[in-house]
């Protein structure tokens, strides 16, 4: 059983610590780092609750280990709204269209949302849907879900 | 859960690579993109003593032209390969696989190779792999071994390759330009692994099909290669196939098997009925009602 040190960016800020290899990120980030927006509701990749962005790409935080991310700039849940506490524009969606009722799997999805409109992109509709068929809703907020995201895809209702 | 404790190594070159493969004589797993192992660690139903992290080799990313084939490096990612040029050129089936294979967050980490390599029955890369005739090369201290697809796989993420071997590429051989291709997946939501799939190419010169892969993912304990069919297809007319025939043939080369998603017979109905439907879409023909 190794352990290792690790220095990432989170959100922005530089974070150090030293981990044990079989630590997942999701864990590290809830534990080590405090960023328990991170929600973790499978633990073996099925969910999404758990996906934040790594370098630039949505991933399932569970089936990353900490140790991988060493060196890499990783965005959580946290990181979406600006300093001021202005919502991130998926946040604003999810917000008006009632996309969310307990909230658990919301910062996965909001974490693919954001991804896939960084810079302003505008996807389409099919392809934001096809990306969050990664995520289960719990609470069958699904049609918020959808409204949110066609908003999202630049065609408000 | 949580995976069980072990040792992370994570070499910089394919020779370090194989030399702590064979160090561990046979208590290490390789990570890829996880997007598989990562479950099994946690569910405890892999637990190695090391855990070789391969993810820092760049020789084993990219896809490259070498004589007659094209190489994919093991570590691809699959959402890199969805939207590479020479694959969408030179493997069109494969590139259609892929957008099956999981979902956008886990393609984001999850290779080519991984998959090829862990063996699921049910899974797109396998298959493609065996009905496109790929080889694969896998490499240890002792040397390079290069395996045919088809040959690879014995069982359920069970394959050919020994505990000290590190599959280093993926070579499949050229398809002519404008073959047809052939994909089809049945699954109860998208990404899901698939109940019954089926993948391949065929050639067609002048009317007739000179060449033909075909494999099935999701029939048997491990992709099945329809050989029957295959054989059957070579030199036959357009006009005068007998697709219903060849259906019947393609199914006999299969294993399926019942889980809690369908029976075997529900795979083999579902099967014989998507290879009608696929076959005379692909060949541009009109459904019989
Ligand atoms: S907690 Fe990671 S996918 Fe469910
Ligand atoms: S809002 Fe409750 S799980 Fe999605």
């Amino acid at each position: 059983m190794s352990n290792h040190d690790i220095e990432l960016t989170i959100n922005g800020r530089r974070f150090a610590g030293s981990v044990e290899a079989r630590k997942t990120l999701s864990d590290f980030l809830r534990i080590d780092a405090g960023y328990t927006g991170v929600h973790v509701g499978c633990e073996h990749g099925v969910c999404g609750a758990c996906t934040v962005i790594v370098d630039g790409r949505a991933v399932r935080s569970c089936l990353m280990l900490a140790v991988q991310v060493n060196g890499a700039e990783v965005k959580t849940v946290e990181g979406l709204a600006a300093p001021d506490g202005t919502l991130h524009p998926a946040q604003q969606a999810l917000r008006d269209e009632h996309g969310l009722q307990c909230g658990f799997c919301t910062p996965g999805v909001l974490m693919t949302m954001a991804v896939l409109t960084a810079g302003n992109a505008k996807p389409s509709e099919e392809s934001l849907l096809a990306a969050l068929s990664g995520h289960i809703c719990r609470c069958t907020g699904y049609q918020g879900i959808r409204r949110a995201v066609k908003r999202l895809a630049g065609e408000n209702l | 859960m949580k995976a069980a404790p072990f040792d992370y190594q994570a070499p910089g070159s394919i020779e370090e690579a194989c030399a702590l493969l064979a160090d561990a004589g046979g208590g290490a797993s390789v990570l890829a993109g996880g997007q598989t192992l990562m479950p099994l660690l946690a569910l405890r139903m892999s637990q190695p003593f090391v855990l070789l992290d391969i993810n820092k080799i760049p020789t084993l990313q990219g896809v490259s032209r070498i004589e007659g084939a094209t190489r994919i490096g093991p570590m691809t990612r699959q959402c890199e390969a969805l939207t590479n040029d020479t694959l969408a050129g030179r493997l069109p089936v494969l590139v259609q696989a892929l957008s099956h294979v999981g979902h956008h967050q886990t393609r984001n980490r999850g290779t080519i190779g991984g998959s090829i390599a862990l063996g699921e029955p049910a899974a797109e890369m396998p298959a493609t792999a065996v009905a496109l005739g790929a080889v694969i090369e896998a490499r240890s201290v002792r040397g390079v071994r290069r395996i045919a697809a088809e040959d690879f796989y014995l069982g359920p993420y069970m394959t050919v390759l020994e505990p000290d071997e590190l599959v280093t590429a993926i070579d499949y051989p050229d398809w002519p330009a404008g073959h047809v291709t052939i994909f089809r997946e049945v699954a109860q939501r998208p990404g899901d692994f698939a109940l019954v799939g089926l993948v391949g190419a065929l050639v067609l010169e002048s009317g007739k099909i000179t060449r033909a892969g075909l494999a099935w993912f999701g029939m048997g304990p491990t992709p099945v290669k329809a050989r029957q069919a295959e054989a059957a297809l070579l030199g036959q007319n357009l006009d005068g196939l007998d697709i219903e025939g060849l259906a019947a043939l393609a199914i006999a080369d299969t294993a399926p098997f019942d889980d809690h998603h369908a029976t075997a017979e529900y795979r083999r109905t579902v099967g014989r009925r998507i290879f009608s439907r696929t076959l005379r879409e692909a060949l541009g023909r009109k459904e019989a009602a």
